[in-house]
């Protein structure tokens, strides 16, 4: 049986019958055992391509939890943009932030990095296919890596898209004045923003990374697993940047 | 370069834990000669320090700062949520080695990049900040406001930065580590405590230090970038307003304390943990309500995401928010109290062996006993409202964070000696170190909290001279001194132990203590088959306890 993920769902520890009690009965008729009979119930503590696949992806999403709450710390100034003001001499409360408009660019920008997000996962889709995985396993080239490369590719082309997208909008926003000092609001923007966009640049450096280890590593597992956390790292920027755009173009 | 490679750049989890502990020591050291100084500048402040002179206030305001920030960073929460689970996590799980063993070694490479950081705050032209291990804004984000807020600031923050990221990064190992690589028969249920503890407490790091990183990198926009978050609109500063303005310095309070409660359950629950695997040892007795522990356990760990406004009560929150926070405060000490309960329960009807971990764990929960019943009276708004800022606070958190922290971490080194060296520690010198210092802690923290009822501010350089109200408290300021010293010498003994040990200590066979965790196995590779405390008279022909690596089924019902 070779080493390869599947695309089902696995147990990955059998479930624990504990002690006391009445011992577990097999109720089949047959009792069970023998042909195809639970051909893909792994025993507990069992190691292979699967557990390490399984393992790198709750590094990910632990970190990205993390992320999460980064970028959610972030967000909360945006949430006390009420209290940013200053008492005018004539005793009012003047409210400093000024709400500004999106540049229509986000919009291409947004549907760039969603376009991204689909490659992505095409690509990711491409290196999990069973038949190519298969005989890339057994040593008969690499049909999987040349199916996903081209997606993957794409994607790096989608997500230097996005960054240059980015980079005129604020261009655009400093023609009209609006720089990163201005004023809260743009405090605000250009962090979130700009943090964002520093994250999506590290994705680019990962996602290129990926791209050579698809040619580079020798063990098609872990081929995978590159190819996998870069993927949901990818995954996880688009949904952040739907978030904050979101909140940028409707909430203001 | 071998050398270079074995020993220093290992990822090799018992030396990393190693590395870990010796960086515990090194901040506990220069944390505890900077709270000596802290002490003889309040009984004594006109007595000039050799090579030094007189401590000025803003001095005293450094030595506040950073004897806050190494103790809460780099010993409360390196050694017990770093270093004890590199030393035992993997062996406690069955496993051999940690998911990632490079990651875990980038985390102590950064961590220790940290501690360094930290440390050249001192050596900075105007020295170490003085806005507190809490580095209120607008204070702390103003480069002029005071002496050291400069380079020392912003070295602080990059330290802090640093540290986050080394705790996140050590974090997600130990959360896929115990999630993933648990040996056949570890169920969920069959976990020690300790594992349990450091499971809570790493999802709980990866939380609260994102916040902070977030926070750190807003203050750090604030100081350098021009953006003011966190600086109030009509800020002045030296007769010149602070431009732009309009943020809120409240939002730091919020989202450092955010991460600021969490962090001191970080600290403490592998404590708790660790206090009830050792009474289980030692009394031999299994933990009784072991389902109720784990609860309790994951309860502290959710709801402690929860009250952070505890610390705000009087910081001009709305004070609706406050009974709602004061409200979630006394519920997260009911899993508390069940823990207490509990360990107590073990106790009373265990057959104990007086030994020098049982001693610590013993000190352990009667530090978390008495600090923890101050915590009730903090968590009142209308009781904090005089009590805030005073040393009835300072109290409290050094009895339950500091006191109980770092006796259980005493009980962990007591403990897992012989597994790092095959010798047990002298025990004569350990119940002399456990006595000495477990009477000059209270002698050096119980006086506090009286100071603090009559009202004695925190962060006062001095008593006397100008500001006379608090003069009549100076003598126990002086006996607070005495007692801090002589707690400070105390642990000259058990440094003597702990390296005297290594060469002449007793030998000792594989389990010393009899205990049944699996960092004790023979075994390299076990199937485990009972729970974690099975301890008893029936439990295993001729012993009273059923190791988890044994190949007899258990006989009794017991976790």
């Amino acid at each position: 049986m070779p080493a390869t993920f599947t695309r089902h769902q696995v147990e990955t520890e059998r479930r624990d019958t504990g002690y006391g009690g009445k011992p577990p009965v097999d109720r089949r008729p047959t009792g069970g055992g023998g042909g195809d009979e639970n051909w893909d119930s792994r025993p507990s503590g069992r190691r292979g391509p699967r557990e390490q696949l399984i393992r790198f992806r709750l590094a990910m999403f632990s970190g990205l939890a993390g992320d999460f709450v980064f970028f959610a710390v972030l967000v909360s100034a945006f949430f006390v943009r009420p209290s940013s003001g200053h008492i005018s001499p004539a005793d009012t409360f003047i409210s400093d932030w000024h709400p500004m408009h999106a540049p229509p660019i986000l919009w291409i920008n947004t549907a760039i990095l969603l376009l991204s997000t689909l490659t992505m996962e095409t690509a990711r889709r491409q290196l999990f296919h069973e038949i190519d995985i298969m005989e890339e396993w057994l040593g008969l080239g690499r049909p999987a890596v040349r199916r996903a490369a081209p997606w993957l590719i794409a994607t790096i082309v989608l997500g230097m898209l996005f960054l240059a997208g980015q980079w005129i909008a604020w261009k655009q926003l400093g023609l009209e004045g609006f720089f990163f000092s201005s004023n809260p609001n743009s405090h605000f923007f250009f962090l979130v923003t700009g943090t964002h966009a520093f994250h999506l640049f590290l994705g680019l450096g990962v996602l290129v990374f990926a791209l050579i280890a698809m040619f580079r590593f020798r063990k098609v597992e872990m081929r995978q697993i590159a190819l996998d956390c870069a993927a949901w790292y990818w995954h996880a920027m688009g949904l952040f940047w739907v978030f904050l755009f979101v909140l940028i173009v409707f909430f203001q | 370069m071998s050398f270079l490679r074995r020993r220093v750049f290992t990822t090799n989890h018992r030396q990393l834990a190693i590395l870990y502990l010796l960086l515990g020591l090194a901040a506990v050291i220069t944390g505890t000669l900077l709270s000596l100084l802290i002490r003889l500048h309040r009984t004594w402040p006109a007595l000039a320090l050799p090579f030094y002179g007189v401590l000025k206030p803003e001095d005293y305001l450094a030595l506040v700062t950073m004897h806050g920030t190494l103790m809460v960073f780099f010993v409360l929460t390196i050694v017990p949520q770093s270093a004890f689970p590199n030393l035992v996590l993997p062996a406690q799980i069955g496993a051999t080695r940690m998911a990632f063993p490079r990651l875990n070694a980038v985390a102590f490479w950064i961590a220790l990049a940290s501690f360094l950081t930290l440390l050249s705050a001192f050596f900075v032209p105007e020295g170490a900040p003085i806005s507190g291990w809490t580095s209120y804004p607008p204070f702390s984000a103003l480069s002029a406001a005071g002496p050291g807020q400069g380079a020392g600031m912003d070295l602080w923050l990059v330290a802090i930065t640093l540290f986050c990221l080394a705790a996140v990064a050590g974090s997600v190992n130990f959360l896929v580590t115990i999630l993933t690589l648990r040996c056949q028969g570890m169920s969920f249920r069959r976990l020690p405590l300790t594992v349990w503890s450091w499971l809570v407490s790493s999802g709980l790091t990866v939380i609260a230090f994102s916040a902070l990183l977030a926070a750190a990198a807003m203050l750090l926009a604030d100081r350098h970038l021009g953006t003011s978050f966190f600086l109030p609109s009509g800020e002045v500063l030296n007769g010149i307003v602070q431009r732009p303005g309009s943020g809120s310095p409240m939002l730091w309070l919020h989202l450092f304390w955010f991460f600021g409660h969490p962090e001191v359950y970080i600290s403490i629950l592998p404590g708790m943990g660790l206090a009830s695997s050792l009474l289980a040892n030692f009394t031999r007795r299994s933990v009784p309500a072991y389902g109720l522990m784990v609860a309790s356990t994951l309860l502290i760990g959710v709801l402690g995401l929860g009250v952070w406004g505890h610390h705000m009560f009087v910081s001009g929150m709305n004070p609706y928010a406050g009974t709602a926070f004061g409200l979630t405060t006394i519920a997260i000490a009911v899993p508390s109290s069940a823990e207490v309960l509990t360990w107590l329960a073990m106790l009373f009807r265990g057959r104990l062996q007086v030994t020098t971990p049982l001693l610590f764990t013993m000190g352990f929960v009667s530090f978390f006993i008495s600090g923890g019943l101050t915590g009730p009276i903090l968590a009142q708004p209308a009781l904090d409202a005089y009590l805030h800022n005073t040393f009835f606070v300072v109290a409290h958190f050094h009895l339950v964070m500091a006191m109980a922290g770092v006796f259980s971490v005493f009980a962990g080194i007591y403990y897992w000696y012989p597994l790092l060296t095959g010798r047990r520690m002298n025990e004569m010198l350990g119940q002399i170190h456990f006595w000495i210092s477990l009477v000059a802690a209270y002698g050096t923290f119980f006086p506090m909290h009286l100071a603090g009822l009559a009202g004695e501010p925190r962060h006062y350089a001095q008593l006397s001279g100008p500001v006379a109200h608090f003069a009549n408290l100076i003598p126990v300021e002086r006996g607070i001194t005495w007692s801090a010293f002589l707690l400070a010498a105390a642990q000259i003994v058990f440094l003597i132990n702990l390296f005297w040990s290594a060469r002449h200590g007793s030998h000792v066979d594989g389990n010393p203590w009899r205990a049944t965790t699996l960092e004790w196995s023979p075994i390299v590779h076990p199937i485990v088959r009972s729970g974690a405390y099975v301890y008893g008279p029936n439990t295993a022909p001729g012993q009273d306890f059923l190791p988890q690596w044994s190949t007899n089924e258990p006989t009794v019902r017991s976790s």
